[in-house]
């Protein structure tokens, strides 16, 4: 390919969008769309607490899904089509003042489509909306003028906050199916949710062994019966996992089948970005000081980790995965280098998740998504080839497609896995 | 002991079945036309009046699991029912498949149980069967017979039902007889079974086949046995295919708590339906509303002559839509002699000779016509057949009729059986167009089908929504989608009425926000004129009017705007005297069917042949101009020809000593090539290229094909892999790239993730690639060194020194670099020529890979057949400036879109067409881009959508309706300079 060398005009096509600037800090309401409720409060929480005045929006009625579907492109996929529908909905409700409101989202800066979403949601806005700034949350260097700020502290306690929101979701989904007293689990979240948020008001977030030993303790607590119930995994494209606007509701669906929903933790995630920075120097020699940072965090990250397995060892329940584990698993199915979207991340812990007893799998994905014909759909064959008892169920979620669809294939599932279940017996 | 009992409940019928001691009592099959609830009660009634006393009962079917929920009756899922009687009865079987109503399931029994159901986009089911039928106007009975004569099978889309159906319309367009139509569906629907079920699992042994379509029709039947290859002891019909679920259900209830059948009965009398289902608010509040929103509308209607008495001239206009034809004829002051508006039930040729037949009778000699214009799908077939003057572009004609009714109007919507489509008019010219893509085909033939299968007729069934009390919320996708939201909404006990005005409100929804694409309703404009067929529907109106919350205009022949625009044309057009056929002509009028491939060249179009009765003949199905048995137009201007002949020259052809490499050409594959070849060839192997693309290459690895909703190209590239295993390859080499070439004009250059990484996906679901045969190293082409070092590493077997290595890299980027500056010399040799010649010029943007004749259906070639030159995108975009965009340009093929569409826009005498492959999430964002680019500088914005589709007739209509648009701006810029 011809290098364009000569000093080319740029012609700009780019509309004009309000930026943020650091003074609306003081005067502004942060909007955020709600993905996992318990980990979006520790961080509203937080960040309140840094000076932001941020709200998790929790609308949810049709009208959001409504909203959407007027603003985005419908062949979008639909994790943005309920995030602008979250956004304009609220801005309409009149709850806000709608001149001192902005809005943020996550920007990963990787090759699906979902880097895309602020500019997307900005042309949403631009009709009605037009003086909403758009803020970025990223780590990639993008949208320069209207990112939001991190630094390497407000990024640690992030992390804290991912990993006490983790740590609560993953005991309450292995108590609450078994609890014996009606609502005692979602009592124990209640006061661990308090107990968390204390510790970023009062001091001691940063003693995070203390804080998780505490959170298991107190789940442990909880008496459980033992009934047998099937165990079903949850992995996915990113937001359909996890919201329960965008996957209809699905864990509480899971628990009213009699199952336990298995939802691999945010932290999983988040470390399989850093991770990805990493490969991308292993696997294409790119070693500049961007790798070096990412190594960096990455240990720090995976050693808080490791510390937190060990005190799931000593609890009564199934530990969260070890992210080095996890790439194994990957391993065997495809190459690391799948990295858009959650890429290979999803085989992993589909793979992870058989490996401890969890065959029955539930693999969300919005309508159309890309990466996951490849890392979702694609790799269906290889992990059955590998985990011969492994029961996948591919959903679809999107605006049009009915409840009693994804339903009934996700009941087809469970049919094979009583199945298995009696076949053993 | 009590029996057992196994109640299915499916999308259009209720089966139940009674088993007691492994022997079937009773078995009952009916169809319950959305009275779910009802009919399950009177199906039980009998039960009750026949054998009384306990039952074991399990419900199961994708719409009883509401029933079951709400009832409390056990619930089995329906594959699983199905598994359980098929290992009852027909232990040694080895798959099978079920089609039901909306759902389509396989089941392998061997070698790891699996059970697999449709996902949430796949049409090739039993109520697509029925929506054929209705489309081919006979019965599904009647379309079984006819698939049992067939000759010959037509490809069609099968992924998906409403893309079959832009398939067969212009097959019944093109006079295809019905039997090989017929026949050409039910392949279709096996097509869909293997390729969006199997996912890489191939159906052999001994095979089940179950549900109702499978047991009433043995054109399906033979269709599948001779796709699966499989010998008559291995393909079972059971007799009881039909309630094979009831019977596993009832199987599946020993050890469910017996009940006594008249509790049973009340406890699915008190299932009431819930609030689930969302609804909206009625389209009218009562009858005198309704009846001022008549009167507001009669308003506009045209005046009328009668045709007994008046004498004078006349001028005649026709429009040959996709499933109705229209014809008008009017006096020079535009009052009605004569109209008529039918479904064409697959013969508009016969139609129009009819009626103008009767205009003639009724007319007595007094009534001279002095022209005749033909518009719409069949414009060319009826031109030909009754020799009308002039054809004209059925978006023009329908412009002209819109301002007939409205000088000032700026907006016009019109929505057809098929097809949907808008303008927006500035200063009284088209100034952009928009046609609804054929995946959103939620127009006028969905409503009837859906009429039908409620057993009405559409007439009625649409009146019943006009004073619905809470119409249901349907969505505004797709047909699959809505046939399950009714579903849904039949499940939760919605009334006919609320669905009939949900359907109404879904389709003008469908319209403002999927195909206009209107943020508010303000955008569309102050003086609307609606029109259509579907317009005539006074729900689909009133929906219109509530949803943009403005009052518009619905012209009285709402239905014959097209016909009546030709007419117009026809006026203003007109010689004072008519070639259309006389009277005496039409007496001996007839005309000959035959179909048959042409072969002018290698596409192997299949082609229609009419001949008429004076012996002159019309061809139609072909994708250029030497199937219609004229010359061809000249590929010089067409720089997707030059592309298609230079690409596989960047092979050399040295027989190696190494071994032979296979490259699969498709994807990154149409970019790469000469890189690869250079490489390859430099390094002592011998490049083995895949077989060019066709549907046949495509069937050859459709097994494979692991994500049904994955665009064309990359569901190609099984076919390729296969047909380069079979070359017997010593391997196939296809990297895996995140990144693509930094052309230094984007703020990344990814691929896109299916170009990316589809090598992972064809090795997973290829049961014979491994890691020998099908090398994919993860390269980042824009670190040499790096690469060097992969690629010696990937290649270890050959013991590669990293020297040779990457002095071969440097070779193939040699190639890369010639064959991207031939084609962009060869682009600007083209604009000197086409500028020479005084021809319009046609940028057809796309990614590399839509060069591919069997992913562009030869468009290049309608480009050039209607005199015009084509370029591609990545011919020019290095001759645009730099573009800073809206979206995150951060994809390098997507980068040249917005780059090319910058150079069109500074060029007068070019324009751009996008091509999006259906399926593709990223053009979700480009085309909005590109289109506002375009848009921005006051050039028309065309996109076409490509699959597996095989026809270009729509695309067509819309390019022709492009090109009158850019003529008609042309003669308003040249009266303004004047």
């Amino acid at each position: 390919m011809k290098k364009t060398t000569e000093q080319k005009y740029t012609h700009n096509y780019r509309d004009d969008y309000p930026r943020w600037q650091s003074w609306m800090k003081d005067s502004y309401k942060i909007l955020i769309p709600d993905m996992l409720p318990w980990h979006f409060a520790i961080i509203e929480r937080l960040l309140k607490l840094e000076g932001y005045d941020i709200e998790v929006l929790k609308n949810d009625s049709r009208a959001v899904i409504d909203e959407g579907l007027k603003h985005v492109h419908n062949d979008t996929c639909y994790p943005c089509l309920c995030t602008v529908g979250q956004y304009i909905d609220a801005l309409k409700s009149g709850k806000y003042d709608v001149n001192r409101t902005a809005v943020m989202m996550s920007q990963s800066g990787g090759g699906c489509r979902a880097s895309n979403y602020i500019p997307l949601i900005r042309k949403a806005l631009k009709a009605e909306f037009p003086q909403v700034p758009v803020l970025s949350l990223n780590f990639s260097g993008l949208e320069k003028d209207s990112s939001f700020p991190i630094g390497a502290k407000l990024l640690l306690k992030l992390a804290f906050a991912v990993f006490y929101g983790d740590a609560i979701m993953w005991c309450y989904n292995q108590v609450k199916p078994y609890e014996a007293g009606r609502g005692t689990a979602d009592k124990v979240r209640g006061e661990l949710m308090d107990y968390v948020m204390t510790k970023y008001e009062k001091g001691g977030y940063a003693r995070y062994k203390k804080v998780i030993r505490h959170i298991v303790d107190c789940f442990a607590a909880v008496p459980r019966t033992d009934a047998k119930k099937i165990k079903v995994g949850i992995v996915g494209e990113i937001y359909v996992k996890y919201s329960a606007l965008g996957n209809n509701h699905l864990e509480e669906f899971l628990l009213s089948e009699d199952c336990e929903p298995v939802v691999p933790v945010l932290m999983d995630y988040v470390l399989y970005c850093v991770v990805n920075n990493i490969n991308d120097g292993d696997l294409y020699g790119k070693k500049g000081i961007f790798y070096s940072v990412n190594k960096l965090l990455y240990k720090i990250l995976h050693r808080m980790q490791k510390n937190i397995i060990k005190i799931f060892k000593k609890s009564p329940f199934e530990p969260i995965h070890d992210f080095e584990h996890l790439r194994a698993c990957a391993d065997k199915v495809l190459n690391q280098g799948v990295k858009m979207g959650e890429g290979w991340l999803i085989p992993a812990e589909m793979a992870a998740l058989a490996e401890t007893g969890t065959e029955n799998i539930v693999c969300a994905q919005p309508f159309g998504c890309l990466p996951n014909h490849i890392a979702g759909k694609g790799a269906i064959r290889t992990l059955k080839n590998l985990y011969k008892n492994e029961n996948i169920v591919a959903v679809d979620y999107d605006p049009s497609a009915t409840r009693v669809n994804q339903e009934n294939r996700i009941k087809l599932m469970l049919a094979t896995a009583r199945e298995h279940i009696s076949a053993e017996a | 002991m009590a029996k057992l009992m196994g109640i299915d409940v499916g999308s259009t019928t209720v089966k139940v079945t009674v088993v007691e001691d492994g022997k079937i009592l009773y078995r009952s099959y009916e169809r319950h036309f959305a009275q779910v609830r009802e009919t399950v009660i009177r199906e039980l009634g009998k039960i009750k009046e026949q054998f009384g006393g306990e039952f074991c009962a399990s419900i199961t079917g994708s719409a009883g699991l509401g029933l079951s929920q709400r009832s409390g009756i056990n619930f089995v899922q329906e594959v699983q029912a199905a598994f359980v009687a098929i290992r009852r009865f027909y232990p040694d079987a080895d798959a099978a498949i079920e089609l039901g109503g909306e759902d389509a399931k396989i089941i392998f029994i061997t070698g790891g149980t699996e059970q697999r159901m449709n996902g949430s986009c796949a049409g090739g089911t039993g109520a697509f069967i029925d929506q054929m039928a209705t489309l081919l106007n006979i019965t599904v009975q009647e379309m079984d017979e006819y698939a049992l004569r067939a000759e010959k099978i037509y490809p069609i889309a099968s992924r998906c039902g409403v893309f079959a159906k832009s398939d067969i319309q212009p097959l019944i367009n093109q006079g295809a007889r019905k039997e090989d139509i017929s026949a050409s569906i039910f392949q279709a629907v096996v097509d869909q079974t293997v390729s969006g079920l199997a996912q890489g699992r191939r159906i052999k042994g001994k095979v089940l086949f179950l549900g109702g379509p499978l047991y009433f029709l043995k054109g399906l039947r033979q269709a599948f046995v001779r796709t699966l290859k499989l010998s008559e002891e291995n393909a079972v019909f059971p007799d009881d295919a039909p309630t094979f679920m009831s019977i596993g259900a009832a199987l599946h209830s020993a050890g469910v708590k017996p009940m006594a059948i008249e509790d049973i009965i009340s406890a699915i009398e008190r299932a009431e339906g819930t609030d689930e289902v969302v609804t909206g608010e009625p389209l009218f509040k009562d009858k005198a509303e309704y009846a001022a929103f008549v009167k507001r509308h009669r308003a506009t209607d045209l005046k009328f002559a009668d045709i007994a008495t008046y004498t004078g001239d006349a001028y005649l206009g026709i429009d040959s839509g996709s499933t109705t034809t229209k014809l008008i004829l009017i006096t020079p002051d535009c009052r009605i002699l004569y109209s008529h508006y039918q479904s064409n039930n697959g013969q508009p040729v016969d139609i129009i000779v009819e009626k103008l037949s009767e205009i003639y009778r009724l007319s007595e000699g007094r009534i001279s016509i002095k022209g005749s214009a033909v518009t719409g799908y069949g414009e060319d077939l009826i031109k030909a057949a009754i020799k009308a003057d002039f054809g004209i572009v059925e978006t023009v004609a329908h412009f002209k009729a819109a301002l007939h009714f409205n000088p000032d109007v700026d907006f016009i919507i019109d929505i057809g059986g098929q097809d949907i489509k808008c303008f927006k008019i500035k200063n009284r010219a088209i100034d952009s167009i928009m046609l609804n893509e054929a995946c959103s085909s939620g127009c006028g033939s969905f409503i009837q089908t859906f009429a039908r299968a409620m057993g009405m007729e559409i007439d009625k069934f649409s009146q019943l929504g006009l004073f619905a009390k809470r119409p249901v919320e349907l969505g505004s996708r797709c047909t699959v989608f809505m046939n399950s939201a009714v579903k849904q909404a039949q499940k939760e006990g919605s009334s006919v009425e609320d669905i009939s005005a949900g359907l109404s409100i879904s389709i003008v929804k469908n319209a403002i926000y999927k195909v206009i694409r209107a943020a508010s309703a303000d955008e569309l404009g102050d003086n609307i004129v609606v029109q259509g067929g579907t317009f005539l529907n006074d729900a689909v109106l009133r929906a219109f009017e509530r949803e943009t919350g403005k009052n518009v205009i619905r012209p009285g022949i709402a239905g014959l705007m097209g016909a009546f625009g030709a007419a117009l044309y026809a006026k203003e057009m007109s010689t004072g005297s008519s070639t259309t056929v006389g009277e005496s002509g039409l007496e001996n009028f007839s005309y000959k069917s035959v179909s048959t491939v042409c072969r002018g060249c290698t596409s192997k179009c299949n082609v229609n042949i009419l001949t008429f009765a004076d012996g002159s003949r019309y061809i139609s199905g072909n994708k250029c101009e030497r199937g219609a048995g004229k010359k061809p137009a000249s590929e010089d201007l067409d720089i997707y020809a030059y592309k298609q002949a230079r690409l596989p020259q960047c092979i050399v052809g040295t027989k190696g000593t190494k071994g032979r490499v296979g490259l699969p050409l498709q994807l990154g594959m149409y970019e790469q090539l000469p890189i690869w070849a250079g490489f390859f060839e430099s390094l002592g192997f011998e490049v083995v290229l895949s077989e060019k693309s066709s549907r046949e290459l495509y069937f050859l690895g459709q097994h494979t094909v692991a994500s049904d909703t994955a665009c064309y190209p990359a569901k190609l590239m099984h076919g390729h892999i296969e047909s380069l295993l079979d070359k017997g390859v010593d391997f196939i080499f296809l990297p895996c790239e995140s990144y693509n070439l930094d052309e230094r004009d984007s703020v990344n250059h990814y691929n896109c993730p299916v170009v990316a990484y589809y090598s992972e996906l064809l090795k997973a679901n290829n049961e014979r690639l491994d890691d020998g045969n099908f090398i994919m190293p993860y390269i980042d082409l824009n670190e040499r060194e790096n690469t060097v070092k992969k690629l010696c590493a990937a290649l270890s077997k050959y013991k590669i020194k990293k020297k040779d290595a990457a002095r071969a890299l440097e070779e193939g980027f040699a190639r890369f670099n010639r064959y991207h500056a031939d084609i962009r010399a060869k682009g600007a040799e083209i604009i000197s020529k086409a500028r020479a010649e005084g021809r319009q010029i046609i940028i057809l943007a796309g990614r590399p890979y839509h060069v591919d004749g069997e992913i562009n259906h030869g468009i290049n070639k309608l480009l050039t057949s209607l005199n015009l030159a084509v370029l591609s995108e990545d011919a020019v975009f290095d001759e645009a400036d730099l573009v800073n965009v809206n979206v995150l340009n951060q994809w390098t093929y997507h980068a040249r879109l917005y780059r090319a569409a910058d150079y069109a826009s500074k060029q007068r005498d070019v324009n751009l067409v996008q091509l999006v492959s259906f399926g593709c999430g990223l053009d979700a964002i480009t085309t909005d881009e590109v289109r506002s680019i375009l848009e921005k500088n006051g050039k028309l914005y065309t996109q076409i959508k490509i699959d597996e589709i095989n026809n270009l007739g729509v695309v067509k209509i819309r390019l022709r309706s492009m090109l009158a648009a850019i003529e008609e701006s042309r003669k308003i810029e040249s009266v303004a300079k004047i």
